[in-house]
């Protein structure tokens, strides 16, 4: 059973709703959705009525009539004392509890007062947001908001430095691919908090299942530049051995999985690593990223649906640059993983945790965004939006940072990523044997061969091969 | 032992050696398998290892491959590889390319089987051969066993190996018993990946074939040998990696090859044997290779039309008699 996180609006009122999400298969053995919302009417589900037209008021009729067949047969089933919980008929399905309305009303999203509101820490300059209050109680947790956030500040200042070295990073290899140094890059432009923060709140054990647009969990682990680099230059000594695309990177020891292209693929795989660690019984939880595109996917829907019914310990992290958590404040994104993530391991449930933000960056290297979106639009996010800034605002504002440090920092990373994409482009490329390694786990006997064959081609032809690759 | 026992006690064998092993599908527990190949490991194993899937095969594959990421050994059936469609991207950019794409940091020990091929009135949709579509990628391994000891050897070798096995089996197979050695019935007897097996030695000319056309290709050596004609029968058992040795060292021994599948002709299994023969064994053929294969339609539904659409024995008989007397006579037909 998953749990969907909400939590306080600015405003102060706070609210915190526990949504079962409903098993697609009732016949499966595994656990069942007992616990239902408590404060949980059924006029809570009301969204706009439908405008009555004849077929709207067919389609009333004919629902009223089966129901009342279907209520009246099942009556004899169920003993009615059971039903009475709060005054609300209902019926008990072997997925749970489902109580009766009288109301026709359809679920319609252009009602705006029942969107799941957008939890945020720091204002849009900075300031951390008075709480009203002072706590929300969501059932399962306790989720603390006092006027101090739960971080210190050498975990600030690492998030923050690190949301810098992203954005020194991402222009300095953005550029390096327009120049015609890199085949690809993809930026975090815009996006910074997400990784960086949400890595923080995560322990080394947790288990990152990447889209492609989180290298800032990278950085905070421990990834240097020149480790970046090689992966982008695709040298001897990039981890990936030269295989794949610049940006897939790829770290066994960070608990880094390495970059697939394909789309939401990482979804219901990340449910069955999230499986096997409950059958390890480890103090962790996988966490997988995605954008809201993918979550168009069908192994989206699959991914999520199976984790509930394995009740693994999943958070299923969707980066909507199109609520529920602002991921443009580091400390919401923080605070929200913490929690979240507390939820997925001591209690095996999985949680989807949506962060709202805005992608300042194209795509790719491949795309023009200006093409569907209007200038002045991406102009107005990466001026008054954007996470470092507002980030910066709130280390500065208690005495943590100031315009000198900042202006080291970003200096020596240009440095240091300069010198690591020199070093980089310079090193040489992986040897001829790498092509044929790691098809299977031993190389097969035609792998070998093809390999000594090639060599042999080289050794009598090295006018047609690049000098550059070691045999 | 029939090859339905045969699967089930080899996964039966290997879940009880090795704890990371389990099983994912629909209908695999409760229902006791859809071919009854899993029955009765939900009771014995617990849930936990026997998991009944919610219908999406894209959702269980990507799951499976999870797992097998992060180290558990997952088999996953699909109902009929028919299936493993919606979920191809899973083994192929995932299962079959990661160890590759992140220089052996992730391994997949991940096995996929499932019933392969044409059953019986089953329609276009439920009867393709998956054989050649998965035996081109690298990064596979696909077997396809054909008597109860293929089965039980295969399988064990695809539980035990760390890297993704497409395991094809075949359905009307499932009920057909063969006689298995004392060997072959112990719980450490595990069969080679990656070798062929000569089912019956012959002079005259070579019939490779795999699964179901097997038992015909068998057939069809019964008959030619009343005819004058001793066939070497090779049962391929492996079809990535292909055994070339053992085939293109029968056919320098007979000089002639005819390939036998079920599947369509464009680029299958025959094809690459076809195309590993002439490349290194030229000199030896004396007449042209056959290739025996499915007709080249989507399957007919009915019955007459079925049959017709897949190889026969008769057609084995024919197309090794072209090949004996291609080279005196200018007859085709026989």
């Amino acid at each position: 059973m998953a749990i969907w996180v909400v939590a306080a609006r600015k405003s102060g009122a706070t609210m915190a709703a526990a949504r079962c999400l409903t098993r697609r298969n009732m016949v499966n053995g595994g656990g069942s959705c007992s616990a239902f919302p408590k404060s949980h009417s059924p006029n809570a589900l009301a969204g706009k009525k439908e405008k009555e037209n004849s077929s709207a008021l067919l389609g009333f009729w004919r629902f009223k009539s089966t129901k009342a067949s279907a209520a009246a047969a099942v009556d004899q089933l169920y003993s009615s004392d059971e039903d009475v919980t709060n005054n609300h008929q209902g019926l008990d399905f072997p997925g749970g509890h489902v109580s009766y309305t009288h109301s026709l009303n359809f679920i319609s999203n252009s009602s705006t007062q029942n969107r799941v509101p957008c939890y945020r820490v720091l204002d849009d300059n900075g300031v951390l947001i008075p709480a009203a209050g002072g706590g929300s109680n969501a059932g399962d947790f306790q989720f603390h908001h006092h006027q101090q956030p739960l971080i210190s500040q050498q975990t600030a200042l690492k998030m923050y430095r690190e949301m810098v070295r992203l954005q020194v990073m991402d222009t300095i290899f953005y550029e390096a691919q327009r120049q015609g140094r890199l085949s690809f890059y993809l930026t975090s432009t815009g996006e910074e908090a997400i990784s960086v923060a949400a890595a923080a709140a995560l322990t080394p054990d947790d288990v990152v299942m990447p889209q492609y647009r989180e290298p800032g969990v990278l950085l905070w682990r421990g990834f240097s530049l020149r480790e970046f680099a090689d992966q982008c230059f695709g040298n001897k000594d990039d981890y990936g051995k030269g295989r794949q695309m610049p940006i897939h990177y790829g770290s066994n020891k960070l608990n880094y999985f390495t970059v697939s292209s394909p789309l939401a693929t990482q979804i219901p795989q990340a449910a069955g690593v999230a499986y096997a660690l409950k059958m390890e019984k480890k103090d962790a939880c996988v966490v997988t990223f995605f954008g809201d595109g993918s979550s168009s996917e069908g192994d989206f829907h699959a991914g999520l649906n199976f984790a509930a019914v394995t009740e693994s310990p999943v958070l299923f992290v969707c980066r909507n640059n199109g609520i529920r958590v602002d991921g443009n404040d580091a400390l919401a994104v923080y605070n929200s993983i913490r929690a979240a993530r507390e939820i997925a391991v001591k209690q095996g449930k999985p949680v989807l945790v949506e962060f709202l933000t805005y992608r300042v960056g194209h795509h790719s290297t491949s795309d023009d965004s200006t093409k569907y979106r209007p200038v002045d639009e991406i102009e107005y996010w990466k001026a008054m939006r954007n996470p470092v800034n507002r980030f910066r605002k709130w280390v500065e504002g208690n005495g943590w940072w100031n315009e000198g440090e900042e202006s080291e920092l970003r200096s020596a990373t240009r440095k240091q990523l300069l010198q690591a994409i020199q070093a980089a482009e310079r090193t040489e490329k992986p040897s001829l044997d790498e092509m044929f390694r790691d098809v299977y786990d031993e190389t097969p006997s035609n792998l070998r061969e093809q390999h000594e064959q090639l060599r042999e081609m080289i050794k009598r032809h090295p006018g047609d091969y690049p000098s550059d690759v070691p045999v | 032992m029939t090859v339905r026992d045969a699967l089930n006690s080899a996964i039966d064998e290997e879940m009880s050696a090795d704890p990371k092993v389990f099983l994912m599908g629909e209908e695999v527990g409760e229902y006791q398998g859809a071919y009854k190949i899993t029955k009765g490991l939900l009771e014995k194993y617990g849930p936990d290892r026997v998991l009944d899937t919610p219908i999406t095969e894209a959702g269980f594959t990507g799951i499976g491959v999870g797992a097998a990421y992060h180290g558990l050994k997952p088999i996953v059936e699909f109902m009929t590889f028919n299936f493993s469609m919606q979920a191809i991207d899973h083994i192929i950019n995932s299962a079959a390319k990661s160890n590759y794409m992140s220089a052996g940091q992730i391994s997949v020990p991940i096995v996929f089987r499932g019933p392969n091929g044409a059953a019986a009135g089953v329609g276009a949709q439920h009867s393709q051969c998956y054989a050649p579509w998965f035996a081109s990628c690298p990064g596979l391994k696909v077997l396809a066993p054909y008597s109860s000891e293929d089965a039980r050897g295969l399988m064990k070798a695809a539980i035990r190996d760390p890297d993704p096995v497409v395991f094809l089996e075949n359905e009307l197979l499932y009920g057909e018993s063969f006689p298995v050695s004392a060997e072959v019935l112990d719980s450490s007897f595990c069969l080679p990946i990656g070798k062929a097996k000569i089912e019956r030695e012959g002079k005259d000319v070579t019939i490779t074939a795999f699964s179901k056309m097997v038992g015909y290709a068998l057939k069809a050596a019964e008959i030619l040998s009343k005819e004058g004609i001793s066939a070497e029968v090779i049962n391929l058992r492996s079809i990535r990696p292909l055994d070339r040795a053992t085939i293109n060292n029968s056919v320098r021994k007979t000089n002639r090859l005819v390939t036998v599948e079920e599947g369509f002709p464009q680029h299958g299994i025959g094809a690459e044997i076809c195309a590993s023969v002439v490349e290194d064994s030229f000199e030896y053929l004396d007449a042209a290779i056959e290739r025996i294969a499915g007709a080249d339609v989507p399957m007919p539904y009915a019955a007459n039309l079925e049959r017709l659409a897949v190889p026969q024995v008769e057609d084995i008989v024919r197309a090794a008699k072209r090949t004996c007397y291609r080279s005196s006579s200018l007859a085709a037909t026989a």
